[in-house]
């Protein structure tokens, strides 16, 4: 007989079983009445050999071997029945792993495809992103020419390429759309390892200036735009009024991961021969490269510093882009997921450690209950149920429990994957990939068995460990001492996990305030923005054209009633846009070596007073600085001239900023104060300002920035009408206020800290009811004490004293070690903080203030029955 | 009289033996264990049936249930093959150890001497 039938005739087999007993105690009886035995004696002696029917019975289901599966049913049964009796206790429990287990799933979701998968690149450990690195380590963007050397140089790299950001306008039977692209070098999508689906991949020999206009459109813009018609690849598309032939169309599993917007990439088609006046030397290029098979990342990082640091005649490299410093070389996914890394990091931590106190409080449930069933298991052990039969019932009613718990959890996860993409600062990587799947799937099981394993052996052991049978002798009311120790155990313990995330999110909060309170160095109120493209070189073919239009596109701007005043910048403060960086040479530079990197921002006059920037020394610009003559003037920031001039008076010197060497001095004829042009955290950024219409060549793409008297946001409609009345045609994007600017720049550091609040207050409130649980339970134990107590004569005064003290001191004592805790898991924070010291005594009296309140509050209402326990009614009940 | 315990696993091996003279219900199984152990060995009729079903399980024992002279049905074991090839090997064992534990017993009252 297998396994199988023995389980499914076991109907049968319990008959015959019974039947075979019967026979034997039968059989037995006859032979003792044989020796002349009276039948009754002879019966009951038959049955006490045999040693009780019912035990034989037992130990022969243990002989079948399909025992546990059998009983696993009958114990899942009995639990369901035992959950179903009393569903309040059950329904708080589920509810609480629930929300544990969904929030945990929901961030490891998150978490997942940034932190532990792969980039959906063949082989994408081999993929590196290569960038900058300046005098003082950090990292900045490529220029052409470097890429160029590079890609010539390089023996253990297989490809290199360069891009930048790219936003055509697709014109079209339906209304134009402005696409997010990337202008790339040919070798692209080689270097990411992925060939178009459709077509063929840029052609190397078409990335020249002047080389013909080709495009590689993405699934999504090619299912959008064009239904997917194959017929597209081959055929002409209009971009920015210019022909673009369409070479192919990327398969739908792509991803652009550094820029997961992107829809369609175009050639960067550079001059080769590297001219000094154009932006082949400009640093505005992300740089990334493809290692050969075989080379560790670590041999091809020695490669590109060996290169940087020997310079050869054949690739001459203008001061700025020296590579004195070498070249930071990271795996792309490293590249990629740094920004969130950390956050995400400190956010599983947290969310594990709101799924540890809710199991916690489950626990301390289970125990609590295991108490009120002491005389249950005593009984059931008198009836013959073995020590592993009870611990067993136990733990599958806390799997049972944890099963559902993570059932709905798990439900829970769909909506708040959703939610969270929802929340999601807009620079999230890998967002699509952020999904319930296998993975997560798979993390919630486990979660949930290991949870119900866990909130089960607490209770199980203590309900098994001691004299089942003293349970029966005493009223079940009372638990024995190791109980009530390991009870006090578990909410120290939530206490101390709840301290930690309420000093996580405290330091968050206390870093955000810092964040705001700082000065970016311009006043955003009132301030509109909002990005004009001139896309057309048809309409627009030389500098004069574009010069020309964005000064008719001012003067319309101006004119709008509630406009005070209108001005164009080639680089907003607070925006994360890739920036131009070029190399300054000081005359009589007393530190040459210093190649002065600086930002490059070529503003219209008036763009200081408009945005409250204020003039520290010498003039600003005025309107006659947009003619052309002879001496360019140049502002520079106030810090920038604080280092490089040390003291002296900057104005009047000169200085030669971008374009060749043999180029005209420029001079400075102002000092103006400093602003954060990345970001509030990022603190001031040289930069080097000079008119729009003075710069190297016309810009093609200016932040319009409007002061407005009133709101800000209900002028855009009307300044966007100003500027289509001068050309209808020309797109308008990113249209926004200084205030949302100034809000988003602190976006990463919001997004952590609302999730890191809500589970630190899920935290606190569940700590608050284990306290509140045990005191509660502690109070209903100790009645009788109480009622002796006050019989013999304690206040009010002294019961209150004797309750909260208890919970005060279990408080204290978690308290105390989250502290302590904390003291070193905040360490994973630190990159998350802005102005606050991971120890910061403030916060840690804060939150422990916190926490010693809510835990007061906690102990008040048990308290408050225990004073009014009646004494004889107590000894009476006993 | 003294009685002593039956050694751990010697009750299968008896079982099985007496097994091995023929077909034979519970009850006459441990009439026969008593008998032939002439008292001496206590069997605990608790553990009987537990061996009995465990050895069935093993597929050592075979059962069916026949009429007996009463005309009760009573289930009957029987040795199955690999019942009876289980019963060699552990009869040569079981000689094997008694002989070697007698030859160690005196080996020890002979060095003490």
């Amino acid at each position: 007989m297998n396994w199988w039938q023995r389980l499914s005739r076991r109907r049968q087999m319990e008959e015959e079983l019974d039947n075979e007993v019967q026979f034997h105690v039968e059989q037995h009886a006859a032979d003792l009445m044989a020796h002349g035995i009276d039948p009754e004696n002879a019966r009951r002696q038959a049955r006490l050999v045999i040693g009780g029917p019912e035990q034989v019975k037992e130990s022969c289901r243990d002989a079948r071997g399909t025992r546990w599966l059998e009983e696993l049913l009958q114990d899942s049964r009995y639990a369901a029945h035992v959950l179903r009796q009393n569903p309040g206790f059950p329904a708080v429990s589920v509810l609480t792993l629930a929300l544990g287990i969904g929030a945990t799933t929901t961030i490891f979701s998150a978490a997942n495809p940034i932190l532990f998968e792969p980039l959906p690149y063949p082989h994408a450990d081999r993929i590196a992103t290569v960038s900058y690195k300046s005098a003082d380590g950090s990292r900045g963007p490529q220029a052409f020419g470097t890429w160029r050397e590079l890609a010539a140089r390089s023996r253990l790299f297989d490809a290199f390429a360069v891009f930048k950001p790219w936003q055509p306008t697709l014109a079209g039977p339906f209304e134009p759309e402005r696409l997010n692209g990337y202008r790339v070098t040919s070798a692209y999508f080689h270097v990411l390892g992925v060939a178009p689906a459709l077509g063929h991949d840029f052609n190397p020999a078409d990335d020249r200036r002047g080389g013909p206009n080709v495009v590689i459109l993405s699934d999504a813009v090619w299912q959008r735009r064009f239904h997917g018609d194959y017929a597209i690849v081959g055929r002409q598309i209009t971009l920015d009024d210019n022909l673009y032939t369409v070479a192919g169309i990327m398969p739908a599993t792509f991803q652009n991961v550094s820029a997961p917007s992107t829809g369609i990439w175009s050639l960067l088609q550079y001059d080769a021969s590297l001219p000094a006046n154009g932006p082949e030397w400009g640093q505005h290029l992300g740089m990334v490269a493809r290692l050969r098979q075989g080379i560790a990342m670590e041999q091809g990082k020695r490669e590109l510093d060996e290169i940087a640091r020997r310079p050869v005649s054949e690739f001459s490299r203008p001061s700025w882009c020296s590579m004195n410093h070498g070249l930071i070389v990271n795996p792309l996914r490293d590249d990629v997921t740094r920004g969130v890394k950390p956050a995400l990091l400190a956010l599983l931590g947290a969310v594990i450690l709101v799924l540890a106190i809710a199991s916690v409080n489950v626990a301390n449930l289970v125990l609590a209950r295991g108490a009120q069933r002491h005389s249950e298991f005593a009984m059931r052990t008198a009836l013959g149920a073995g020590r592993t039969r009870l611990l067993r019932q136990l733990l599958v009613e806390s799997l049972l429990l944890a099963v559902m718990g993570g059932s709905l959890g798990m439900a829970l996860t769909g909506i708040g994957v959703r939610a969270l993409v929802a929340l999601s600062p807009p620079d999230m990587p890998r967002l699509d990939a952020i999904q319930v799947n296998m993975p997560v799937f798979i993390f919630g099981f486990g979660v949930t068995v290991l949870i119900g394993l866990a909130v089960g052996l607490t209770p199980a052991l203590h309900a098994s460990q001691g004299d089942l049978h003293v349970g029966l002798e005493q009223s079940s009311r009372r638990s024995t001492g190791g109980q009530q120790l390991t009870r006090r155990a578990l909410v120290v313990t939530e206490v101390a996990l709840a301290l930690l995330l309420l000093v996580g999110a405290g330091l968050l909060l206390r870093s955000l305030e810092r964040l705001f309170a700082v000065a970016p160095g311009f006043n955003p109120s009132h301030v509109l923005a909002m990005q004009v493209q001139v896309s057309s070189a048809h309409r627009f073919p030389d500098g004069p054209a574009i010069h020309r239009f964005y000064a008719q596109a001012l003067d319309a701007v101006t004119r709008v009633p509630g406009v005070e005043r209108a001005a164009f910048t080639s680089q907003l403060p607070l925006n994360a846009d890739p920036v131009e960086v070029y190399g300054g040479h000081f005359e009589n530079d007393n530190n040459p070596s210093d190649n002065s990197a600086a930002f490059r921002s070529a503003v219209t006059p008036g763009y200081f007073e408009l945005m409250g920037i204020p003039l520290i020394r010498g003039r600003l610009f005025a309107a006659g600085d947009m003619e052309p003559g002879a001496v360019r003037p140049v502002l520079i920031n106030q810090s920038f001239a604080r280092r490089k001039f040390r003291g002296q008076d900057p104005i009047g010197r000169r200085v030669r900023f971008g374009g060749p060497d043999n180029r005209p001095w420029d001079v400075i004829v102002g000092v103006v104060g400093d602003v954060n042009q990345m970001s509030l955290a990022a603190g001031q950024a040289d930069t080097v300002y000079v008119t729009t219409a003075q710069w190297l060549w016309a810009d093609n793409l200016l932040w319009l920035v409007v002061r407005s008297h009133g709101d800000a946001a209900a002028l855009a409609p009307a300044v966007r009408k100003a500027v289509w009345s001068v050309d209808k045609d020309q797109p308008i994007v990113h249209v926004a206020t200084m205030e949302s600017l100034v809000t988003a720049s602190a976006e990463q550091r919001r997004f952590a800290l609302t999730l890191f609040e809500a589970f630190a207050l899920a935290a606190l409130l569940l700590a608050g009811i284990g306290i509140f649980g045990i005191l509660s339970g502690s109070v209903t134990e100790r009645i009788r004490e109480i009622g002796v107590r006050s019989a013999l004569g304690a206040s009010r005064g002294d019961i209150l004293g004797l309750v909260i003290r208890e919970g005060m001191t279990l408080t204290g004592l978690g308290a105390a070690l989250g502290l302590g805790g904390a003291v070193f898991a905040t360490r994973v924070l630190v990159s998350l903080l802005f102005g606050v010291p991971r120890l910061d005594p403030i916060t840690y009296l804060g939150v422990a203030a916190l926490l010693g309140g809510v835990s007061a509050v906690a102990c008040l209402i048990p308290a408050w029955r225990a004073i009014r326990v009646d004494p004889a009614m107590a000894l009476r009940a006993e | 009289m003294m009685k002593s315990d039956l050694p751990q696993g010697t009750l299968d091996l008896l079982i099985l033996k007496i097994v091995a003279l023929g077909p034979v219900h519970g009850y006459a199984i441990a009439q026969r264990l008593q008998q032939v152990s002439r008292d001496v060995v206590q069997v605990p009729q608790g553990s009987l049936y537990p061996a009995l079903h465990r050895l069935e399980n093993r597929g050592l024992l075979g059962a069916d249930w026949n009429k007996t002279e009463s005309g009760r049905d009573a289930k009957v074991y029987n040795l199955t093959r690999k019942g009876r090839a289980q019963l060699e090997k552990e009869t040569a064992s079981w000689e094997r150890l008694t002989t070697a534990v007698g030859l160690i017993l005196r080996l020890t009252e002979e060095g003490a001497k």
